[in-house]
């Protein structure tokens, strides 16, 4: 580890996990610092391997969706997205498009409300609690089409081998149209209450800077990637479901920073407002009903699909042997290869701005919440719990409010 | 380019150690190549051609331990999957996280779950079995085959 042959020096090891109300997911980041800054992150994970891998290999085809819906408990329908994609190549199954509109509506709504829960956490980790309080209030109506549209508030079970599962009503539409709506201005409104601030804008530009070179290096992908000028996006790379047939953009930013993460991921909920209100007039030209082609067996073979995510593109392996189980079923979720760059937007930070550049990723949180407490190893005196590094985060942009002259660097 | 362009330009290039090609689509293609040449492989894919490295896939079947190593080629929407079989009893092939991180992690969790041995990895340290199962357990092996 860096620095930690000069035992003579002051070294603390801040723990951010397993458990921690940064991270709402069993991770452990051991944050090593020399006084204010991080030099050196080590990461330990496994504490909550699921094979789902190898679960999935029991299961019949139709059940695994409902398995692979439950990786991740905000971007639920990523997944299945991927797999449906994967399926369908294999089977080469072409689907109606009204259940290729369908799938995109939810798969848009998915990156709306995913989009705006990072934005609340960034907000709170900063200190901004109001931030974090609109974002999420404006979240609500979101969950609330998707309980009008699935049934379910999450977890949706719409994805199916050949198309989906339920249809969305016509008459549905303008009530659905009303809350984009509502949506949309809010959105407007926190994008430009957060543009306009000068703190956000002391505490989040220049920090956590993620070079093109790392991103093509490490992998990384989605706004992460994005946000340092890398274009990528599979909607648009290779297109799926009924992305070619609107028009979008993709949004992207130079300066890889936790600020341009948070222009790309404002901007982008824009654009999915816009893809959802187009397929929302693709679905009035299509027959009400015809939602699915029926697929009898899945032949031998192998399959790749992938789904752009709201934290960048979810890749599925499937292997067949004309059964109804997969022989291997390979899952790539995008926060695999994008907390690998914490190795570099975190160093040479301070700890105060570890928080915000450790949640600048959008770090696939679920899972429990229970609390962290660091210790000196050598004195085995308490440091900092998890709350008190929120807290000193938010101290941070107080200080920056009170005082924007001064060099906090 | 088109991915007919770049299978053509690799196909010039590399002349030892493709065992086969797959043209699927005009955006899927399997290619399978000796385990000596990975390295090379998966290098000139990378550096040259500017091909992302997806991830990698392991499987066990009757030939042995497989791996597919899945690269796309973002601007025409191509992903190549590399192929390579490595034999049952000694399971083993040259790292890849020397050449770019991305294949750090992926590697060695290909290690804990089905006992494949990356040859002059960076930081073979245990990635997910720490406390989870012992040394020497491989999961994710089939034991009917």
């Amino acid at each position: 580890m860096i620095g930690l042959e000069n035992k003579k020096m002051s070294k603390k090891i801040i723990p951010i996990g397993p458990y921690h109300p940064l991270q709402e997911e069993p991770e452990l980041f051991k944050l090593y610092c020399e006084g204010e800054i991080v030099k050196d992150v080590e990461w330990v994970t496994g504490y909550n391997h699921r094979a789902i891998e190898k679960l999935s290999e029991s299961k019949p085809f139709e059940e695994v969706f409902f398995l692979v819906e439950r990786i991740c408990g905000i971007c639920s329908t990523s997944h299945p997205f991927a797999f449906a994609n994967c399926m369908e190549e294999i089977a080469g199954v072409e689907i109606p498009d009204r259940a290729k509109y369908i799938r995109t509506i939810i798969g848009e709504l998915e990156r709306i409300h995913s989009h705006l829960l990072w934005v609340g956490l960034a907000g709170h980790f900063l200190g901004y609690n109001t931030v974090f309080m609109w974002a999420w209030k404006y979240r609500e109506p979101v969950m609330d089409i998707f309980e009008m549209i699935t049934g379910n508030r999450n977890s949706y079970a719409m994805f199916k081998i050949g198309g989906v599962r339920r249809d969305i009503e016509n008459d549905k539409i303008p009530e659905i149209k009303q809350v984009l709506d509502l949506v949309k201005k809010k959105n407007g409104m926190l994008t430009h209450a957060v543009f306009d601030d000068p703190v956000i804008h002391a505490r989040t530009k220049g920090v956590g800077i993620l070079t093109r070179e790392d991103i093509i290096n490490y992998g990384a992908l989605g706004p992460t990637a994005r946000a340092s000028g890398v274009q990528i996006d599979v909607r648009k790379d290779d297109p799926y479901a009924a992305y070619p047939l609107v028009d979008w953009k993709v949004i992207t930013a130079e300066e890889g920073d936790v600020y341009a993460k948070a222009v790309v991921r404002f901007l982008e909920m824009n654009e999915s407002i816009s893809i959802i209100e187009q397929c929302l007039e693709g679905l009035k030209k299509e027959k009400e009903g015809e939602v699915e082609v029926i697929v009898k067996e899945v032949p031998a073979g192998t399959g790749t699909g992938r789904h752009e995510a709201p934290r960048g593109e979810v890749f599925h392996f499937v292997k067949t042997d004309g059964s109804q189980y997969p022989v291997r079923h390979k899952i790539r979720a995008p926060s695999y290869m994008n907390i690998a760059t914490f190795k570099k937007s975190c160093i040479g930070q301070t700890i105060s701005d570890a928080t915000i550049a450790l949640a600048a990723v959008d770090p696939c949180y679920c899972c429990t919440e229970r609390m962290a407490i660091a210790c000196d190893y050598s004195t085995g005196k308490k440091i900092l719990d998890g709350n008190e590094l929120v807290k000193l985060g938010q101290k941070r942009t107080e200080e920056v409010r009170k005082n924007p002259g001064i060099d906090h660097s | 380019m088109t991915s007919k362009d770049l299978i053509n330009t690799i196909r010039n290039k590399i002349k030892k150690g493709i065992l086969d090609w797959n043209v699927k689509s005009d955006r899927r293609a399997f290619v399978s190549i000796c385990p000596e040449l990975i390295v090379p492989f998966a290098d000139y894919l990378f550096q040259e051609l500017k091909f992302r490295f997806i991830i990698a896939s392991a499987l066990q079947s009757k030939k042995g331990f497989e791996i597919y190593y899945h690269f796309s080629k973002d601007e025409i929407g191509f992903i190549l999957n590399v192929h390579v079989i490595l034999p049952e009893d000694k399971p083993e092939i040259e790292s890849l996280a020397n050449n770019f991180v991305a294949a750090n992690w992926i590697e060695r969790e290909m290690h804990e779950l089905f006992g494949i041995n990356f040859l002059n990895h960076p930081n073979p340290d245990k990635l997910i079995s720490e406390g989870n199962w012992a040394e020497g357990v491989y999961p994710y092996r089939n034991k009917e085959i």
